[in-house]
């Protein structure tokens, strides 16, 4: 077995080989070794890619906008950088989406790190496979991940406010029980089982 | 009193870092510290009798338990070699976790003598290899098996019985990652595994020197001597691979550098010096004279500071002896500001190295501050304005920004990564063919480029779209970031430029494992000494703290 370390490495270094810049090819080699360790084939994908690299046309995406489309695939690697350069806008826009683009599966690990820096979950769909990424910490999907996945006809991105999974009530249920593991105070405690009195005027 | 840090600009240029000495803060020290109440043990000894076999040592405690598998095999002197490219070693190691079964010895026979090209798995923990210093190990051998233990003269020469000459861990060959293992409170400490490794490997030198001297004259052989093993260390030859780990690891230098800052800072503060203290920074000074009698080199760069170093430690005990009035508060204060205005970056570091020795309680919880979750510090934060990047800079690289890259010196050198090996190397950017290829080790080039490149940009304009045209530079703008909050991260000087001299580098990282006599062989490669003087495994239990200027006095 390759250790992370070493796909890190060699992703990094690969990269950089194929043309991008040394600075880019630090976070593509981050983002490959997250997908390896999240149970995505990041490295299937990223060879893929690399393949039909330089023999393809793929198109950049410099300023995401909520709608954006090309007749040309787009590059993930570049869409999803630039959804790093530009992640406060992003949040902003709320929701996303990018017609035709190329590899989607390496997009992905650039989309949870989004998700830890902006501090909420986002919800990635890949024609119509539902991904929700937690704050860069797990991805919660029906996507089984192991395959190649050479296009994608649409991608939606959206940024999920932080609200509770669970309603008022069924808190309430379980902040009660949690209560049985209180003291009840006496007035004798109340006087001298805290460090205050019961009036502290001066 | 306040004291304040010394500067990035003054302690992290390549001449300071290159004089750095170790401490009590050094990894192999901190090592014994954290493992002298671990059970020792020597589970298996397999030799032929010309030392040729497997042997496992172990140190445990509760359940935790770390295995040593070693493999000695017949070399011919003709392929022995330090350097890099060499396929056969006299030794070969690797750090197991846990207790190895049969099947994992088996599997490691078979990929750990091949190091590089072999495979290892998540269960080991570090790899190496080790050559025997054949002028002392055959006098050894042919002493002890006479009866008689070997010429202590000859012995100081050298230093060593072996030098290992590549120690891996962290993922390298399928070794196990260090998530996997980071959260294990016995080595919150850089390089702990690394160093337990050659500590036990040590160890497995005496036992095969032993063992080869009794079976050649079993009725006349005698033992090593305790006293002559501890004074024996391992050596260790390194090159280049080791120089560019300093540039690529921000944080970890970083949190190095700040302990050894924050001790002294801490030190300088103290206001009254307990006459103890005092006198046992005066001991180590008087016995470490004596090591740096003992630091051999042929290297005439190396002489010329050791020769300076002599020079300062006569004058800085005539100092001490003669001008230090030790009724005065803060001390140790007066005598680093004597030391910085009258020794060579040598003996100031020396003198920084001894302040330390009287103080366990201000060094041993910075000790525990030397690691570093480097993917935390990863992420760019994009949305800071390009006049945040130009003030950090402006704030922190004021030194880089000075240095004239329109001159072709500047430029001379370019680091790469050398095909058949996968190991760094430096070449002349004028003279050798490869430059196309150069890794981002050029900071100081790229920083200033940087600082050009905004110098046209809105200040209010975000960093994020400065990134989406200028990718290019997206290396330097992370690191910036990086040493906004992390001020020792950064060399301050040139690292490509004609006057670099690559072992500084290699020294800054050495000294900081506690490695001593540097020897360089030449300005990319040196010798080194490692673990000269400590105990045995069968005395960790108690033993001297000040251990390091015991050797062979």
């Amino acid at each position: 077995m390759k250790s992370y370390s070493e796909i890190d490495t060699t992703v990094k270094r690969a990269s950089k080989a194929i043309g991008f810049s040394w600075g880019d090819s630090e976070e593509i080699g981050k983002c490959i070794r997250l997908l390896e360790m999240l149970g995505i084939s990041g490295v299937r994908n990223l060879n893929s890619y690399f393949k039909v690299y330089n023999k393809q046309k793929f198109q950049n995406i410099n300023l995401i906008s909520k709608d954006n489309s090309s007749s040309i695939p787009y590059c993930p690697i570049s869409a999803g950088l630039n959804f790093l350069n530009q992640i406060s806008h992003m949040e902003e826009l709320s929701e996303i989406s990018i017609s035709n683009i190329a590899y989607p599966v390496l997009l992905i690990p650039f989309i949870s790190r989004a998700s830890y820096i902006s501090g909420k979950k986002i919800l990635l769909k890949i024609d119509g496979q539902n991904l929700l990424l937690n704050f860069n910490q797990s991805i919660y999907s029906n996507f089984s991940g192991k395959d190649v996945l050479e296009k994608s006809k649409s991608i939606n991105i959206k940024f999920l406010e932080n609200v509770n999974l669970f309603s008022e009530d069924e808190w309430k249920e379980l902040y009660k029980l949690s209560e049985d593991t209180f003291v009840e105070e006496s007035d004798e405690l109340k006087e001298v089982a805290a460090g205050a009195g019961l009036t502290d005027n001066d | 009193m306040k004291v304040q840090l010394r500067e990035p600009k003054f302690v992290m240029k390549l001449s300071k870092l290159g004089s750095f000495h170790q401490t009590k803060l050094s990894f192999l020290r901190s090592f014994l510290n954290e493992f002298k109440d671990w059970k020792y043990k020597r589970d298996l000894f397999d030799l032929d009798e010309y030392g040729y076999g497997r042997a496992v040592y172990s140190f445990q405690k509760k359940k935790r338990i770390y295995s040593l598998v070693c493999f000695a095999n017949k070399i011919n002197d003709d392929e022995r070699s330090d350097r890099v490219i060499a396929t056969k070693w006299d030794a070969a190691f690797t750090l197991h976790d846990g207790i190895p079964t049969k099947l994992d010895l088996d599997r490691l026979s078979e990929n750990v003598p091949k190091q590089e090209v072999g495979r290892v798995s998540y269960k080991e923990l570090t790899l190496s290899r080790a050559n025997k210093s054949l002028r002392i190990f055959e006098h050894v051998v042919e002493s002890l098996s006479n009866g008689v233990q070997p010429d202590k003269n000859i012995l100081s020469k050298v230093g060593y019985l072996y030098r290992t000459t590549a120690v891996y861990g962290s993922g390298k060959f399928g070794l196990a990652d260090r998530f996997r293992i980071k959260n294990r409170k016995e080595i919150n400490g850089p390089f702990r595994l690394e160093m337990m490794l050659v500590y036990l490997v040590r160890q497995f030198t005496f036992d095969q020197v032993n063992h080869i001297a009794k079976n050649k004259n079993p009725k006349k052989a005698v033992e090593l001597d305790p006293d002559i093993c501890r004074n024996l260390g391992i050596g260790n030859s390194t090159g280049l691979g080791m120089a560019p780990f300093i540039v690529n690891h921000p944080t970890l230098l970083n949190n190095w550098i700040l302990a050894k800052e924050t001790v002294l800072k801490k030190i300088r503060e103290i206001k009254n010096v307990d006459p103890k203290e005092l006198e046992l920074f005066r001991n180590c000074l008087i016995k470490s004279q004596k090591n740096i009698e003992n630091w051999k080199t042929e290297s005439e760069f190396q002489i010329k500071k050791i020769n300076e170093l002599k020079i300062d430690l006569e004058k800085f005990s005539k100092y001490l002896n003669n001008q230090l009035d030790i009724n005065k508060e803060y001390l140790f204060n007066d005598i680093y500001n004597w030391a910085e205005n009258n020794l060579t970056d040598e003996g100031i570091e020396y003198i920084v190295s001894l302040m330390m020795e009287p103080y366990d309680n201000i060094v041993k919880p910075m000790i525990n501050e030397m690691s570093s979750d480097e993917d935390e510090y990863f992420e760019i934060p994009t949305s800071r304005t390009i006049q945040e990047l130009r003030n950090i800079l402006e704030n922190n690289y004021s030194e880089i920004l000075k240095i004239d890259f329109s001159d072709k010196q500047s430029n001379q050198n370019f680091w790469f990564i050398s095909k058949n090996k996968e190991e760094p190397r430096l070449a002349d950017r004028y003279l050798q063919k490869g430059s196309e290829l150069e890794q981002p080790l050029a900071i100081a080039r790229d920083i200033k480029r940087l600082y050009q490149k905004i110098s046209n940009e809105k200040n209010s304009s975000s960093v994020g779209n400065f990134l989406i045209k200028n990718s290019e530079l997206r290396h330097v703008v992370r690191r910036a970031f990086i040493v906004e909050k992390f001020p020792y991260a950064e060399i301050q000087d040139n690292i490509i430029g004609s006057k670099l001299i690559p072992i500084d580098m290699l020294r800054l990282k050495l000294s900081f494992f506690g490695a001593n006599k540097f020897d360089p062989r030449s300005d990319k490669w040196l010798r080194i000494c490692m673990f000269q003087g400590a105990p045995l495994p069968n005395e960790l239990n108690s033993f001297s703290e000040q251990w390091i200027y015991n050797s062979l006095n």
